[in-house]
């Protein structure tokens, strides 16, 4: 058998994902323009740490950070419902999703 | 056995009066305005009565003296220094408590009359009863912070009342002239109150004398600096050399405020002080040549002054500025009780004399110039004849009221050596000055035929004519207890009268002295005013410098307002206006909200609205709170030179 295979994946591995995918998610936070594209950054910072609790939660063994991991998707899950809802609604308002031009508090 | 005086009413009732009419009088009724404002110092009258009954023993439960009544709860604690707000009742205090609430009652009996008309009625006698409350806090006080109070409080009222038309400028600046002028006095008595706290301890008058009367070598030094800080409070209040120019003009208010203020009770105030610190001027020669000397010398100068001035209260004014002199004479020469007498007396018939005086003025519709008046003996025969009274009474002819005081100051006088010789014939002198202008008002307002046949005049309403009457009678008959008694009967709380170098045939000479230069004053007034008018005008002609000089006051408001006001003035429109009000204030204040306006002008660049910039300030704030926990700075400070070394040898 390939000795890779029988390895364990090494901790350092998995928080380097963990990382990359956060970090991927700031940056299309920062330069997409697109309100949607925002949104999808929003939710690849959550699953990078959600990479991390998991890690954690394996490697020491403590269900907590498992737990953890289904709050943090479930307040994901309503805050896409909420966030679509009010792309809709900006859409409507704006007939632009375009971020720098959504500015003012007002409509 | 001690019962309970209640002295905390005497002041306390006139200042629910105050309240009342000061706050709700414009809407009551007027004969609610009325019996409240005279309830409330007929009421304090009867309490400070009621004292005096138990302490000449009239009533079984006798009081012994100085009785002392503290407020339980403590007032000021400071360190060492501890002071409670005392009243204190002794006889000094009965004696002025009772001038000032009966001669108060009585002025305000006759405002009734004379302020019937007035549409600010109510605010006139909230006015009233304050002052009445600050002089019976002044007079009750048992420290010298408490009558600090008093003294403040009554230079508020008589500011208010003195401005009290203050729709007329003249009577406007009049009042500020008085605050202001009074405010240097308050400079000298605070001064000396801090002197006092610094060498003794506490403020408390017994406490005070009982140090010193327990030290009688202690004499000068401190002591003198304190008694003529105190005196320049005085002389502040009590309108003496060289504070006196605010009282001529404090004329301006109405009459019986002249009356009572200035003129029977506030101006006394500092004689009152004097009197109740005397222990301080006691141990202080110096000092107490100082209180004589500027009494004699204001006696002296206020009488001149008073010869040719023209406006009926004016020449009130005047006189009673100089009267207060003769009662600094009388402390100065440490006659503290001759003082106190004249005080009383005083009270009575100048009092007496400003009001029959409103009555005049008050009779033939706001007139005062003395030349326009004359021949009002027929017309106004009740005015006439209590006039005469208290012009008699001030004059100094016996046996009236005046008569016994001034003589007792001047004995008193005379007795001190070779100074007080001639302070003695300065106030005779003054004696003389006072009859001439008394009787040359007296004739120029009575006698002869009327100057101003057009004038209906009309004698005075009852409310008026009652106080009147009853000042007449005091005005005669103040003077018959007699100075000895007098004395005797002060001498626990302000000493007893140094009489030991003189006899009764001395006395006596001196006296008939003083009444013969008044009856000359009178002789000579006669004389120019009734048998030759035309004299006046002749000296009038013959010496113009003099009569410019006597007609002017000396020429003592244009020199201040020279010397004082307008430098005064030049600094605050030059210095403190445009300098430090529109230089310093105004460029820190410009700066301050420069610098406010600047940073808000950049750092509102940051409220962009602009998501993406916020999220990027969050990052990077994220970011820096990261490199701020993860890096350990101290190692990294505290190795920074080795790390620096490390690299060069590298």
């Amino acid at each position: 058998m390939n000795p890779l295979l029988t390895q364990e994946v090494p901790l350092s591995w998995y928080l380097l994902l963990s990382a990359v995918l956060f970090s991927l998610g700031v940056v299309g936070f920062l330069i997409k323009r697109n309100l949607i594209t925002v949104f999808m950054s929003i939710e690849l910072m959550l699953n990078g740490v959600n990479l991390s609790f998991v890690t954690f939660a394996h490697q020491w063994h403590a269900v907590k950070g498992q737990i953890f991991v289904f709050f943090v998707m479930m307040v994901a899950a309503a805050e896409a419902s909420v966030g679509l809802a009010i792309i809709i609604a900006v859409f409507r308002a704006r007939a632009t999703l375009a971020v720098d031009r959504i500015d003012r508090m007002k409509l | 056995m001690n019962a309970d005086l209640h002295l905390w009413l005497i002041p306390l009732l006139p200042f629910a009066g105050f309240l009342i009419n000061g706050i709700l009088g414009r809407g009551l009724p007027k004969w609610l305005v009325t019996m409240i404002t005279l309830l409330a110092p007929l009421a304090s009258f009867c309490v400070v009565f009621n004292a005096s009954l138990g302490i000449f023993g009239f009533l079984p439960a006798f009081n012994s003296l100085p009785y002392v009544e503290t407020c339980p709860l403590p007032w000021i604690s400071a360190g060492l220094l501890h002071i409670d707000f005392s009243f204190v009742l002794d006889q000094l205090s009965l004696v002025m408590l009772l001038v000032v609430t009966g001669v108060g009652f009585l002025i305000h009996v006759y405002s009734v009359g004379y302020m019937g008309d007035d549409k600010g009625y109510a605010r006139y006698f909230s006015y009233l009863n304050l002052f009445l409350f600050f002089m019976t806090v002044l007079v009750l006080a048992g420290n010298a912070l408490v009558m600090f109070i008093g003294w403040e409080g009554v230079g508020l009222a008589s500011y208010l009342l003195i401005g009290f038309w203050f729709q007329k400028k003249s009577a406007a600046d009049a009042g500020k002239k008085a605050f202001i002028v009074n405010r240097i006095g308050d400079f000298g008595f605070l001064v000396g109150m801090f002197l006092l706290v610094a060498n003794f301890g506490t403020l408390t008058f017994s406490e005070i004398g009982a140090k010193l009367n327990a030290t009688p070598a202690w004499q000068g030094g401190v002591l003198t600096i304190i008694a003529l800080c105190l005196m320049l409070g005085a002389a502040g209040k009590s309108a003496q050399l060289p504070l006196y120019i605010w009282l001529p003009d404090a004329m301006e208010g109405p009459t019986p405020v002249s009356a009572l203020i200035h003129a029977a009770t506030m101006v006394t105030a500092g004689v009152y002080m004097v009197a109740r610190t005397h222990v301080l001027f006691d141990h202080s020669p110096v000092a107490l040549g100082v209180v004589a000397t500027v009494g004699a010398a204001t006696a002296i100068f206020a009488a001149t002054i008073a010869l040719v001035q023209n406006d009926i209260k004016r020449v009130l004014a005047y006189s009673t500025i100089s009267q207060l002199g003769y009662m600094f004479l009388g402390c100065g020469v440490a006659a503290y009780s001759a003082a106190i007498f004249h005080l009383m007396t005083h009270a009575f018939f100048k009092a007496l004399l400003f009001l029959a005086a409103g009555s005049v003025i008050h009779a033939i519709g706001g007139e005062q110039d003395l030349r326009k008046m004359g021949g009002l003996r027929k017309k106004l025969p009740v005015t006439f004849t209590i006039t005469t009274i208290g012009v008699l009474a001030i004059a100094g002819i016996f046996p009236f009221a005046g008569f016994f005081s001034k003589d007792a100051i001047l004995y008193a006088a005379f007795l001190q050596g070779t100074n007080g010789k001639i302070l003695w014939f300065v106030g005779l002198l003054t004696a003389l000055l006072t009859a001439f202008y008394m009787f040359r008002l007296w004739y120029l307002a009575f006698m002869g035929k009327p100057r101003s046949p057009e004038v209906h005049a009309h004698e005075c309403p009852w409310s008026m004519r009652g106080p009147l009457l009853i000042l007449a009678a005091l005005s005669i008959c103040g003077g018959w207890i007699g100075i000895e008694r007098f004395g005797t009967f002060l001498a626990p709380s302000i000493g007893a009268l140094p009489t030991e170098a003189g006899d009764w045939r001395l006395e006596i000479i001196l006296s008939i002295a003083t009444v013969a230069f008044a009856l000359e004053g009178w002789l000579i007034a006669d004389k120019f005013y009734r048998r030759k008018p035309e004299r006046p005008a002749q000296y009038v002609a013959a010496l113009p410098a003099s009569y410019k000089l006597l007609a002017n006051k000396y020429f003592i408001d244009e020199f201040y307002g020279t010397v004082v006001v307008k430098p005064l003035l030049a600094v605050s429109k030059f210095f403190l206006e445009w300098v430090v009000d529109i230089g310093i204030l105004g460029g820190v204040a410009w700066l301050l909200g420069g610098v406010a306006t600047f940073a808000g002008a950049i750092l509102q660049r940051w409220q962009s609205g602009n998501l993406r910039s916020y999220a990027a300030w969050l990052a990077a704030g994220a970011a820096a709170v990261l490199l701020f926990l993860l890096v350990p700075w101290a190692t990294v400070l505290a190795n920074l030179p080795a790390i620096h070394l490390g690299m060069t040898e590298h």
